[in-house]
């Protein structure tokens, strides 16, 4: 359910309450920053996108740390892959 | 696609296919429910399915608003869109769900003006340009579309426009869950947790699932190495012998939630004692109904609705594929008498219904296809 | 006859043979009434901008000898919404449709009819600016309309203006180009990116509020065909991916050949922008219209000349090898998706329909 896209805040449209421009992959729409309004939210800023409303700011740090723990596992496993072949050598 | 590519990445799916071949206990079998029809699509769409064992088995829950929305409500819809003057305005996904009397194109065809919008404020903007017609906005989805929906109505008063309203049909995803952890016929082993109502509701109102039912539940992002992770969290969880609810999309779900959508959602919208949900039935506080304090911008106080209820097709098993007991290809009138085309029940309705998305996507078996393609490819 | 008199006499000859003007801001029912009105209108607008000798004496039916073994004939008809959008017009669209299709037989285009159904109201110069598009994309194609004709319908009883082509295209090889000729080791490939004309459609319709820098791709590919075709022996199958995509097409030459399909996600050229769009409205590019793209079948060892042969002309620079021809399951088209899984790519039902969840 509920589709959300990862966008780009390109500028915050002044004169304009709660709307922000946004980029999906060089496609741009305005969209509603309304359920921010807790958050700072600046030009550079990832959002989720859902129905024309942003609907979480992406935290970075958290994408980060994802990513480093999927690479983790990989490590771990072609480390484990190369001790088993050492391992059939001996 | 920032966010997105690097979630689609087949060399750490390989690798956390190994890790999940890994913890699995040589001899159980593993069934997990995605409660939400994002990840259904997500799973066929992606080919998810070529990376786990034989013994893991994922169940396509109810999470497809579309899906889940009983014909009488469509037939309602569409009831209110055939009085003078009505413009009524939805998502795409709900241009084709059949009620009792055809769908919002065979409306369209016999002279009712329903448009499609991307967004509810596109409704509202409709509204705006045309201040001679009643524009109704029929609101669809979970707590993830609801706060969109709440944040509409709210600048409509602001505006105060007296031409619009919606007729609401949200939908919450904890009853729906609760009932499917009641139903005497099911096994599950764990969740897969919807990652998109959770930026919403937070992942709180998940813990009497690890607490009182036992069940792990891992929320969820929607990219297919996200699902895959989210798997391995469930395994490792069963192989620990912890039970506990875990956050796989914390870049998007906060732990608590989004607070300032929560509040305009009880703003504007409170709970129904009971709301009957297709393949499922009537489920006590599922649902949202706009408040008194809103009541302008109520379709269902403003149009005389004839509410009839409009019982699902006997031959129609989706109850049964909804909760996991039934894989979609199970079902009596799978792929025969229903079929994307002229879809019979719930399932089969939306591109992410359980159904549809096995009829669509994934209708051979794994191995066929794999040998297909490793023929062409070498 | 009085010197005076003959001067009076002269000058309405010579406004008779000066060049027609329309000078009526909005088309009217007359135009269409057989009168004076669309003889004004035939001969300032579309005279004006299609004229050739075989249009010219403006009869009933163009007369023309040809000398191919055989012809190719088809007609489609063009109903966009809206007329204008970026990269091209209801104009362009509707001869480089046509130009198209009878490419796709490997025949060299020759002659268009072009009928219009206009709205009462609709504005002259947009029918001019329509009709100078259909002349340049005439002129790039190489073809000639060379018979026409126009009728006006009561406000309300169309959208504008709608267009009708025709055309004839002669066939100067001998081999049959078709869906049901695909087979198994056959390669398949794309002329270029594809999703841009009905993506740049969707957002030029402008309800859904999203801009972007997508234009279509509406191009006469009969040039392109005729590159492939020198080069490459063992072409089986050239269809233009227009309405449902490439992956409606692909479904078509897999059920006709009674073949499986196989592609490859990763293979498939795609734009950032079309695939932004085509993110945020849930929607799967496979299944968008093209309008100057087409998938090939070929010959599996010919595959890499004819991704050197489209990749020599402009039109294919981006063209790519997305799949292979195999034997079972037959009827079906199977992804290889990026993530590395398999699934079908069925029929679209319907319209693509952006979808929220």
């Amino acid at each position: 359910m509920c589709l959300g896209i990862p966008g780009e805040i390109i500028e915050l449209l002044t004169g304009q309450p709660d709307l922000a421009r946004v980029s999906v992959s060089g496609v741009k729409r305005a969209i509603n920053i309304g359920l921010l309004s807790e958050e700072d939210l600046q030009p550079g800023d990832w959002i989720l996108i859902h129905v024309g409303f942003a609907l979480s700011k992406i935290d970075e740090a958290e994408a980060k740390a994802a990513m480093e723990f999927l690479e983790g596992i990989g490590l771990a496993y072609e480390e484990e892959i190369a001790a088993l072949r050492e391992s059939r050598i001996d | 696609m920032r966010f997105v590519d690097e979630y689609r990445d087949a060399d750490k799916a390989q690798v956390l296919a190994a890790q999940i071949a890994g913890l699995c206990e040589p001899g159980r079998h593993y069934k997990f429910m995605e409660v939400c029809g994002g990840h259904t699509h997500t799973i066929y769409k992606h080919g998810l399915e070529d990376y786990l064992p034989e013994n893991i088995t994922l169940v396509h829950g109810p999470g497809c608003p579309v899906c889940v929305i009983p014909m009488g409500r469509v037939d309602d819809a569409i009831h209110i869109a055939s009085q003078p003057d009505v413009i009524m305005t939805s998502f795409g996904d709900m241009m084709r769900v059949p009620g009792g009397n055809g769908s919002f194109l065979d409306a369209n065809a016999a002279g009712a003006d329903i448009r499609m919008v991307y967004s509810p404020l596109d409704a509202l903007k409709i509204a705006r340009d045309n201040p001679s017609k009643r524009v109704v906005f029929m609101a669809i989805g979970f707590e993830t579309t609801a706060p969109s929906t709440a944040m509409t109505v709210l600048r409509a008063a602001a505006e105060g426009m007296e031409n619009f309203s919606i007729f609401c049909n949200h939908v919450t995803i904890i009853p729906a869950v609760k009932a499917i952890l009641d139903s005497p016929d099911l096994r599950l082993d764990g969740f897969i947790g919807p990652g998109h109502v959770s930026t919403v509701i937070g992942c709180r109102p998940y813990d009497f699932i690890a607490s009182q039912y036992g069940k792990p539940l891992v929320v969820a992002g929607f990219e297919p190495l996200d699902i895959l992770q989210s798997i391995y969290m469930i395994l490792l969880q069963l192989k620990e012998g912890r039970c506990e609810i875990e956050n796989q999309y914390a870049r998007v779900v906060p732990w608590d939630g989004n607070h300032k959508a929560l509040q305009v959602i009880s703003e504007t919208m409170e709970l129904r004692p009971y709301f009957e949900w297709r393949g499922l039935g009537v489920i006590s506080h599922s649902a949202l109904r706009v408040r008194e304090s809103y009541a302008t911008f109520d379709a269902e106080r403003l149009f005389a609705l004839p509410g009839v209820r409009v019982a699902d097709p006997k031959a129609c098993q989706c109850g049964e594929v909804l909760k996991g007991v039934l894989k979609p290809w199970e079902c009596k009138v799978f792929g025969t008498a229903c079929t994307p085309e002229t879809p019979i029940g719930t399932c089969m309705v939306s591109s992410e219904g359980a159904c549809a998305a096995y009829y669509n996507f994934g209708r051979f078996t794994r191995t066929r296809v794999e040998q297909a393609v490793k023929g062409a490819i070498s | 006859m009085s010197t005076r008199e003959q001067q009076v006499l002269d000058r309405i000859d010579r406004a008779r043979r000066s060049r027609a003007r329309v000078k009526d801001e909005l088309i009217t029912m007359a135009h269409g009434a057989g009168g004076k009105a669309t003889h004004t209108l035939i001969e300032a607008i579309f005279l004006e901008a299609f004229r050739n000798p075989l249009l010219e004496p403006l009869d009933d039916q163009a007369v023309f000898a040809v000398t191919a073994p055989r012809l190719a004939f088809t007609t489609d008809s063009y109903v966009v919404s809206p007329l204008f959008f970026p990269g091209g017009d209801i104009g362009d669209l509707a001869v480089n449709g046509t130009v198209n299709d009878l490419a796709m037989s490997g025949a060299r285009p020759l002659y268009l009819s072009a009928a219009f159904i206009l709205e009462e109201g609709f504005p002259v110069a947009d029918l001019t600016r329509i009709t100078r598009s259909m002349a340049r994309a005439a002129a790039t194609a190489g073809v000639q309309i060379v018979t026409g004709d126009t009728k006006v319908v009561e406000r309300g009883k169309a959208d504008g203006c709608y267009i009708n082509t025709a055309g004839v295209g002669a066939l100067e090889h001998p081999f049959t180009l078709g869906a049901a000729q695909a087979r198994p080791g056959d390669a398949v490939l794309v002329s270029g990116p594809i999703g841009d004309h009905g993506t740049t459609i969707m957002l030029a319709r402008g309800e859904l509020g999203i801009e972007s820098d997508v234009v279509s791709d509406t191009a006469p590919l009969g040039g392109l065909v005729a590159t492939l075709l020198a080069a490459a022996d063992g072409v089986r199958c050239l269809r233009d991916a227009t309405r449902g995509g490439v992956a409606t097409i692909l479904n078509e030459v897999a059920r006709a050949s009674d073949v499986a399909i196989v592609i490859d996600e990763t293979a498939i050229p795609v734009r950032p922008e079309v695939r932004g769009a085509a993110e945020i409205l849930g929607i799967d590019p496979l299944y968008v219209a093209c309008e100057g793209r087409m998938v090939v079948v070929v010959d599996g060892a010919q595959a890499d000349t004819a991704l050197t042969a489209l990749r020599s002309h402009p039109l294919g620079d981006q063209a790519a090898i997305i799949g292979r021809i195999a034997v079972d399951p037959p009827g079906l088209v199977l992804l290889r998706t990026e993530f590395g899984g398999t699934r079908i790519v069925d029929v679209l039902i319907g319209d693509p329909l952006p979808r929220i969840c």
